[in-house]
């Protein structure tokens, strides 16, 4: 925002610089009885407040201005003209995009693994079946007739394994092609964390700002009372430095605990 | 055995109804959220819960106490599978009677675990 904190706490300090001086002045007046003059200096005192608080609403209102015109934040909606995307509303669509792709991406996971696990079992089945008639045929348990078909269906077992190989390793590789979500995501992500410290940079200017037209004005806040946290019923979604907090766990063992220590 | 699993995410179902066929457990349908699975619960002869916490509509907890609330369903084994993890929240299913709690991310041995222990408790009832 072009319009910094500092104009606005010189014109505060200015006037309180005059304030300073006209008080000593006012009082000087009133002890040596020029009435007449007194009220021109309180007069004067009170343009000075007057003209630096327009100043401070100026500077608010066109910071305000400034901040919805960065945010592209669309104010043809509220004026009944045609509606525009905003960085805003841009950014919830990048964040529908995420969710989008991470879904695709984990569904995609779980086809190839799904398809992929039948075959290896497939495999192990018959493995383990063959193996059977292998050791039977070390010790010599096996008839000539018997051989033959054991024979053949090595054969054929080699021959699968080969075939089932080449497609698990080409599912496997499929896998990894379907984790190129994050590199895109992450990108989205990062663009949509900048707005977010940019809106939060312009807040924070902004309450300056705001803070100093109180001042002129002389307007005090009541702080609002801290509510009770109570459990939201929505929940909360996951915690993040769940580790370096008190009131969360940090994974299962430690809800275990809590439970068995609540006669779970 | 009938098992219900809700969850708003299509992915997390997909995850817990593959490991809760790999546990032998083939009979399973899926709910979105709350609103959708007390219906489902009230007319469908389930044997089991599992829900998440955190869904539009109505929540995890808001659906445990529901499924608590009603005669017949009162009994419900009920299984949280969550990313919730503050400790007022797990109380606070343990108080609504929750029968497990797992918090997200889960490993498949710690659902196997807690879901075999929710069936041996409730077959030793």
């Amino acid at each position: 925002m072009a319009l910094s904190k500092d104009t606005g706490q010189a014109t505060a300090q200015e006037f309180e610089h005059s304030l300073k001086d006209n008080a000593r002045q006012l009082v000087d007046l009133l002890e040596q009885g020029q009435f007449g003059e007194a009220i021109l200096v309180i007069h004067a005192i009170n343009m000075a407040r007057d003209r630096g608080l327009y100043h401070e609403v100026g500077q608010l209102t066109r910071a305000l201005h400034n901040a919805i015109v960065n945010f592209q934040i669309d104010t043809t909606q509220a004026l009944g003209d045609e509606a525009e995307t905003t960085r805003i509303s841009d950014a919830s669509d990048r964040l529908d995009y995420v969710v989008t792709l991470t879904d695709k991406a984990a569904n995609r996971t779980m086809d190839l693994v799904d398809a992929s696990a039948p075959i290896v079992a497939d495999l192990g089945q018959e493995a383990a079946a063959l193996r059977a008639d292998w050791d039977r045929l070390q010790r010599r348990e096996m008839a000539a007739g018997e051989f033959r078909d054991l024979y053949k269906r090595m054969g054929d077992f080699l021959e699968k394994t080969e075939h089932s190989a080449a497609q698990v390793s080409g599912q496997l590789n499929d896998i990894v092609m379907a984790q190129d979500y994050q590199d895109l995501t992450g990108q989205v992500i990062k663009r949509v964390i900048t707005l977010v410290h940019d809106v939060e940079e312009s807040l924070l200017n902004l309450v300056r700002m705001a803070g100093q037209v109180d001042r002129l004005a002389g307007i005090e806040h009541q702080k609002p009372t801290p509510e009770a946290k109570k459990v939201s019923p929505k929940g909360e979604g996951p915690q993040i430095h769940a580790d370096k907090r008190e009131d969360v766990v940090s994974g299962q063992d430690e809800v275990d605990d809590l439970l068995s220590s609540l006669g779970f | 055995m009938k098992i219900l699993i809700v969850d708003d995410f299509s992915t997390m179902r997909r995850i817990i109804k593959n490991l809760l066929r790999d546990l032998g457990f083939t009979n399973t349908a899926e709910a979105d959220d709350g609103t959708s699975a007390l219906p489902m619960l009230q007319s469908g002869n389930f044997d089991f819960l599992v829900t998440d916490w955190n869904m539009p509509g109505m929540s995890g907890i808001d659906l445990l106490r529901a499924v608590r609330a009603d005669d017949r369903l009162k009994h419900l084994p009920v299984l949280m599978v969550t990313a919730e993890a503050k400790r007022d929240q797990i109380i606070e299913a343990a108080q609504a009677g929750v029968n497990g709690y797992v918090v997200k991310p889960f490993t498949a041995q710690a659902l196997k675990e807690k879901i075999e222990k929710i069936f041996e408790r409730v077959q030793a009832k």
